[in-house]
């Protein structure tokens, strides 16, 4: 049965779900790390690197190729940029956790 | 890697995804949280690079964005927060556009067929306007959290009826992209240019106190244009984590209108209020008086008081004040005085942006309270500074019939004596007066927030 559906269906019965679970994990998001959500979610969405990194793959370079590659530089800054933002300000947050414990 | 090995390898990324949103649900499993999405990342491109040859173009590339992502982190101010995380929606958008034109023009580097289904066409056509519109409209909000661009609503009439025939026609050229048989670039360039266009044009009509919702919003459409992306490409990995992040980017808009009482759909169609305020309108033209005292005797009330809350608001971030107040909660404190912060969700101008600054400047946050924890204590707590917030705390949200009644709103008004430092007695971001400035028991103490707390803890020690 599988064979006969159309990929799309199946890629929208993920989507409908991959909706469900963000929606259930992000209401658990404790609002003083509202800001870090955000940072971290931006360096997720980073993860259309991979469609970049197809686009830039192919042997044979035409300007799709370079345009690819426009892209990989563009989403690299975001998944960098935004890890490591992230990590910054969560260390912040980390600081004051022991000093609220001694 | 056969086409298996890939999917399974997405998965466990997509699984690493999910995981680190997970973390973020406290404090202390927010790093293992951004850990797992830096392993999730690795993984997917990783795998990715067994399905691409130009390895030194790619690998060249991402050390290019890597150096230039690392250095901006680095660098940033945490009061910069909203700018940089504007700037990045606009780069995922960005970035979406070109991957969308670069399936257009080689299909079958992506897997595709070498002509374009309609399914795949009608995939590329949202994701290409949907990223479109994120990057314009980052682009706007990145310059008017910057100060590049005032943050004031720029309004002309007309402007829903353009925004409305423009749609139709991005609509229209959209759907000739996806009947002609063959692929057509005059309409897929006429629909990406015009929701380029449309991005920007949505985005100006919005004021700088609507920021939260625009910044939330834009980080809902990075996510959506990233699955779109994942549809086009039929990859699941970008579908699951595009989700993820347009459901995040979603939640944050809802909590960020419910915490301003305002419908979504007003606050997108904009208009509302102004960049600094103007002068304090009385109304009833009588003219109310407000008492204004200097920040020793601000220091003086607080040194001997019991409670003291502090309400920070945007001013405080655009004073980067927060290593101030810092010392000033500290000072206190050796006096035996209570200090505790009173966070309302849209103080400054993302969600969450007061956490940060006080995260910063090592203010422990237990000390960091929200509006429904603490909403209870005002009435008896003894002393409430209000550090650079305005609306928030405008006692009118309680009066029927007032623009922002039903607005949910810390209830300073109810301590026994009440402080605030602003610049001037203009009115808040909403342009309305504030009965709490005028009431008995308030001080106003006017200055940079940054100064006037120094000058408090020079008072104090």
């Amino acid at each position: 049965m599988i064979g006969e559906i159309d990929p799309v269906i199946i890629n929208l019965t993920v989507f409908v779900l991959a909706v469900f679970v963000g929606y259930h994990v992000v209401w658990n998001v404790t609002p003083a790390l509202h800001t870090p959500l955000m940072s971290v979610t931006n360096a997720i969405s980073g993860i259309i690197l991979v469609g970049a990194m197809l686009a830039a793959g192919p042997a044979e370079t035409d300007w799709g190729v370079w345009l690819g590659a426009a892209a990989v530089v563009l989403a690299s800054i975001n998944v960098f940029g935004g890890f490591l933002v992230s990590q910054r300000m969560l260390e912040m947050f980390k600081k004051k956790e022991k000093k609220g414990n001694s | 890697m056969s086409a298996n090995v890939v999917a399974l390898a997405y998965l466990v990324a997509s699984v690493f995804f999910i995981l680190s949103l997970k973390g973020l649900s406290s404090p202390e499993s927010a790093r293992r949280g951004n850990l797992f999405g830096i392993v999730g990342m690795a993984i997917a491109v990783g795998t990715t690079f067994t399905l691409t040859q130009n390895w030194m173009l790619i690998l060249g590339c991402i050390a290019v964005g890597g150096v230039i992502g690392a250095i901006v982190a680095q660098r940033v101010q945490m009061t910069a927060m909203p700018e940089l995380v504007a700037f990045m929606h606009s780069l995922v958008g960005l970035a979406a556009v070109f991957i969308a034109i670069a399936a257009v023009n080689n299909p079958v580097s992506f897997g595709l067929p070498e002509v374009l289904p309609q399914g795949s066409k009608l995939e590329l056509f949202l994701g290409t306007f949907i990223g479109a519109m994120t990057w314009s409209g980052s682009v706007i909000a990145f310059l008017k959290l910057s100060g590049r661009m005032s943050g004031a609503p720029i309004v002309f009439t007309g402007q829903h009826l353009v925004n409305l025939l423009l749609a139709i026609a991005m609509i229209g050229f959209g759907l000739w992209f996806f009947f002609d048989q063959t692929t057509n670039w005059t309409a897929f360039a006429a629909m990406t240019g015009i929701a380029f266009l449309l991005g920007f044009l949505i985005i100006v009509p919005i004021g700088g106190a609507d920021m939260p919702v625009v910044i939330s919003m834009l980080n809902s459409y990075s996510g959506w244009a990233a699955a779109g992306i994942g549809f086009s490409l039929g990859n699941p990995m970008l579908i699951i984590a595009g989700s993820l992040v347009g459901s995040s980017g979603a939640i944050l808009s809802y909590i960020m209108c419910k915490a301003m009482n305002r419908p979504f759909l007003s606050v997108i169609l904009g208009g509302f209020g102004s960049d600094s305020g103007a002068a304090a309108e009385t109304g009833d033209g009588v003219q109310k008086t407000h008492r204004s005292g200097s920040a020793e005797d601000a220091a003086f009330l607080m040194g001997n008081a019991d409670s003291v809350i502090i309400v920070p608001g945007y001013g405080l971030a655009v004073a980067r004040a927060q290593h101030s107040v810092k010392e000033l909660a500290e000072v206190l404190h050796k006096k035996g005085v209570t200090v505790r912060f009173a966070i309302h969700p849209v103080a400054g101008r993302m969600p969450g942006h007061m956490n940060v600054l006080l995260a910063e400047a090592e203010i422990p946050y237990e000390q960091v309270q929200e509006m429904e924890e603490i909403n209870s204590d005002f009435s008896n707590t003894d002393v409430v500074l209000v550090l650079g917030a305005n609306d928030v705390v405008n006692p009118a949200a309680n009066v029927p019939g007032s623009p922002i009644y039903g607005m949910p709103i810390l209830d300073a008004h109810k301590a026994r004596t009440v402080m605030v430092v602003k610049r001037s007695m203009a009115a808040g971001y909403a342009g309305l007066d504030n009965d709490l400035f005028y009431m008995d028991k308030t001080m106003m103490i006017f200055g940079d927030a940054k100064k006037m707390v120094e000058n408090m803890v020079k008072a104090l020690q």
